[in-house]
């Protein structure tokens, strides 16, 4: 027998051994409950219909697809590798969110910069305006009184009428 | 017969569509008034040439013809009246030409008003208005035509307006029903709302169009569009509101708001909208951010008609799908077309649009009101990233992905504790400066009340961080409020003497847009205590249980006493269980979750049981059950806190908006009647 054939058929039987031990483990596992069930399939999208969690979808393939998450539960799979494997099935459209890779970047970085440059907007902005001088007419730099607020309101109803009468 | 008059009316109204848009055109190049009075004509007469087509199409779907393959689709037989009215917006083609209807509706409202004092308007706005009726014609006659109908070829049956050579009309006894999924209440006002709110912000933008084309960058625009955009918001809020309820009642998960893309095509111009209202004031009050205006009203518009084409062509299925309909890329055309077209008609009138004003503090309420603007924009980027993104990525790669609540709940959500933070601080900061000082003095009392009430939630037992931030918010936006509210209403009754019932009723009717905007900030602050409780403290269960037993959930227990089945007259079969609610060894009484099956479109529908309080909901769904043995049925339930202040608040919502919203007298009309008066008591003297 040659040393390589020798240790194939070792590493055989101590791999054969690991997966009996796993096998009595996962045995001994107990049934999933539903919540379980539905734990995983909330965060996977049914693979057929448009846009619907796994987990309330009515038809009878998601049915089946439910008792397979039951199943993968049962032979001690974790939610991460049931999302994989459904995932690797069904495409990655089963999966709530865009895995975080290639392409995919673009959804998670691209908002956060937009709203990151809009900032940068408004302070630049409002940096610019205060830069200005400002205008000989100070206004109340306290909150108006109501009492104040009646001419104010007068005020405005002048503008308006004028501006009207344009 | 029927058919053809209400499709040759539709051709002629696009036909005098074009010719309102060319007379309009002409008449304001050439300076003739008569053309643009002409146009004006062409343009309220689409209301009533739209109003018979849609009578048409009605008519045909009331009486049962089924060989019009629209009506074949969405009514049938067993179908009650009511139904068979609505389904006007069942399906693609009619639920076109009901926007049309609308949109006429609503333009021709606006050229019925007076012009003598914004005559070089007019033209615009009658164009712009024609413009979008134009379009939407186009779509109805050439593509999704509602009064097709079925022809027996040699070939086989096909679907036409006119009948092809050798054929002979099919005439099917019943039709295929409209689908169950919206033979509901909210359903059947949810579009209809929806679709006010989209066509009436077509209005502003009209105005702001004729603004930029005339050249007239003063704020009048805004103020007489002012209403239209508070009945636009109105609606549309209203259309959102109802397509959450009526998801919570049908869709049988347990929530009123999935982040779906339908969901967002409407939400997405209520974002911009709701920027555009807060912005305008700052225009109105101090001169400002006129160009910003411009570019939010423009994506405002964009957005409805994108919303429309998300929703319409096929898009969200699939990109070939898309490509595949010939609604889809006509309506990306038009998209892309206005919104350059806009775009550049703004750029044109750059420089007229400077601002008059200047800012002087970051804690203004102007400065405030643009970062209220920020988070907007923010939210709007979020969701249209969100949205467009399994388009890019399906075009770009061959893949379909999908996104999905958790995206946009973790990205949206920070936004919007912003947005509630700016709510509670900005009605207390001065227009033109405010610091840090004035502010807190103003802010000092209301914070401390939100401080006792954090400090009585925590003593409940509360210990969720978002739940605690979101609690405090919520409460100090309501305190602020209530704050600003009791301090106006004490000096006005300090002042006139009247008590404090008649000082409220006054000061909120002289100055009704604050404080119709303020109840509807008070409406937001309601809804986001039902949003916390749902979002933080909604728990599920699922069992399958034989009669006897019994399912606990948040101190509830749910006990299953019996299932039936039987097959209703309106062609369905039902599974209808019976449980028992308890709470601490108390009898609630029974709920009736169920599932309906429509037999003609092969439909189930999952109905939940709902127990409903103020203080949370018990929501039952059957989910499955043996047919034969009836002993085993397997049941979802859901403890959702606090839900029913989502609708609560919303109904506040609405009614702030209508406070903010009601007609002003007109001063001139009110001057105008007193001189009446006066001479009437004149001659009678």
């Amino acid at each position: 027998m040659s040393k390589k054939v020798f240790l194939l058929l070792l590493l055989l039987i101590v791999a054969a051994l690991v997966g009996g031990l796993v096998q009595t483990a996962r045995a001994q596992q107990p049934t999933p409950s539903d919540n379980d069930v539905n734990r995983v399939a909330r965060q996977l999208y049914c693979p057929v219909c448009e846009n619907i969690p796994l987990d309330v979808c009515p038809t009878t393939a998601c049915q089946e697809w439910r008792e397979l998450i039951r199943l993968k539960l049962s032979e001690g799979w974790s939610d991460e590798q049931i999302k994989e494997y459904f995932a690797m099935q069904y495409g990655d459209r089963v999966l709530a969110e865009p895995p975080r890779r290639g392409l995919n970047w673009l959804v998670y970085v691209l908002p956060p910069v937009a709203i990151l440059a809009g900032a940068v907007l408004v302070v630049r902005i409002l940096r610019r305006m205060q830069a200005k001088p400002a205008p000989a007419e100070a206004t109340p730099s306290v909150p108006l009184a109501p009492e104040d607020e009646y001419l104010k309101r007068v005020e405005e109803e002048l503008k308006r009428v004028e501006k009207s009468g344009r | 017969m029927i058919a053809s008059v209400g499709f040759g009316v539709l051709v002629l109204t696009f036909l005098v569509s074009l010719y309102g848009i060319g007379a309009a055109v002409y008449g304001v190049r050439s300076g003739k008034a008569v053309w643009v009075e002409s146009a004006r004509h062409a343009q309220q007469l689409t209301f009533p040439l739209v109003t018979l087509a849609a009578g048409a199409l009605v008519y045909l779907l009331v009486t049962g013809h089924y060989e019009v393959s629209f009506v074949y689709s969405v009514t049938s037989n067993a179908m009650p009246l009511y139904l068979k009215v609505t389904s006007w917006w069942g399906g693609q083609a009619g639920s076109l030409t009901f926007w049309i209807w609308l949109l006429s509706a609503f333009t021709t409202a606006v050229t019925l008003r007076r012009w003598e004092r914004d005559r070089e308007f007019l033209p615009w706005v009658i164009v712009v208005s024609l413009v979008t009726v134009a379009f939407f014609l186009a779509l109805v006659i050439f593509f999704e035509n509602p009064f097709t109908r079925f022809w027996a070829t040699p070939t086989g049956e096909v679907e036409a307006f006119f009948q092809p050579a050798n054929s002979v009309p099919i005439f099917p006894s019943d039709g295929r029903g409209l689908n169950p999924l919206l033979r509901h209440p909210g359903m059947i006002i949810h579009p209809p709302m929806l679709y006010l709110g989209f066509v009436s912000f077509v209005i502003p933008f009209a105005f702001a169009i004729a603004a930029l084309v005339t050249g007239r960058t003063d704020d009048r625009w805004i103020r007489l569009t002012r209403r239209w955009t508070l009945v636009a918001w109105l609606f549309l809020s209203l259309g959102l509101v109802l397509g959450g309820r009526w998801a919570y009642d049908v869709l049988g998960w347990g929530g009123y708001w999935g982040w779906d893309p339908v969901e967002i095509a409407a939400f997405m111009p209520w974002l911009s909208g709701t920027a555009f209202l807060h912005s305008v004031m700052i225009q109105e009050k101090r001169g400002l951010f006129k160009r910003w205006n411009m570019v939010l009203i423009i994506l405002t518009y964009c957005l409805v008609i994108f919303g429309t084409f998300l929703t319409r062509s096929g898009v969200l299925s699939s990109v070939h799908a898309f490509a595949q309909s010939a609604i889809g890329p006509m309506f990306f055309g038009f998209i892309g077309v206005t919104f350059i077209l806009s775009l550049a008609l703004l750029l044109y009138r750059w420089t007229d649009l400077e601002a008059e004003g200047t800012m002087h503090s970051l804690l203004s309420r102007e400065s405030l009101f643009l970062f209220n603007n920020l988070l907007f924009m923010g939210i709007l980027v979020i969701c249209f990233s969100g949205v467009i993104f399994p388009l890019v990525s399906e075009l770009l790669t061959g893949q379909k992905v999908t996104v999905g609540p958790p995206f946009y709940e973790r990205a949206t959500a920070p936004l919007f504790v912003g947005l509630l933070f700016l709510m509670g601080v900005a009605p207390l900061s001065a227009w033109g400066h405010s610091t840090i000082r004035t502010l807190g003095r103003a802010l000092w009392k209301p914070a401390l009340v939100s401080v006792a009430v954090l400090g009585l939630v925590l003593l409940a037992g509360v210990r969720s961080f978002g739940a605690l931030l979101g609690f405090w918010l919520v409460a100090f936006t309501a305190s602020v409020t209530l704050y600003e509210y009791g301090r106006a209403v004490l000096a006005r009754a300090r002042r006139t003497g009247e008590n404090l019932w008649m000082a409220f009723w006054n000061l909120a009717g002289r100055n009704r847009r604050r404080y119709g905007g303020y109840t509807i900030h008070l409406g937001i602050v309601l809804m986001a205590i039902g949003i916390i409780g749902i979002e933080i403290f909604q728990q599920e269960t699922q069992g399958t249980l034989k009669a006897g037993d019994s399912i606990q959930l948040a101190g509830y227990t749910v006990t299953y006493r019996k299932l039936d089945e039987f097959d209703a007259p309106d062609g369905r079969n039902v599974a209808r269980a019976v449980v028992d609610v308890y709470r601490g060894g108390r009898y609630l009484g029974e709920l009736h979750p169920r599932r309906d099956y429509y037999y003609a479109s092969q439909q189930p529908m999952t109905i939940p049981g709902v127990r409903s309080t103020l203080e949370d909901d018990l929501y039952v769904l059957l989910v499955d059950w043996r047919p034969i043995s009836a002993d085993g049925a397997t049941f979802k339930v859901f403890h959702n806190p606090l839900v029913n202040w989502v609708w609560i608040g919303g109904i506040w919502l609405i009614f702030g908006t209508l406070v903010a919203a009601w007609p002003d007298r007109d001063p001139e009309v009110e001057q105008a009647r007193a001189t009446g008066r006066e001479r009437l008591a004149r001659q009678t003297a």
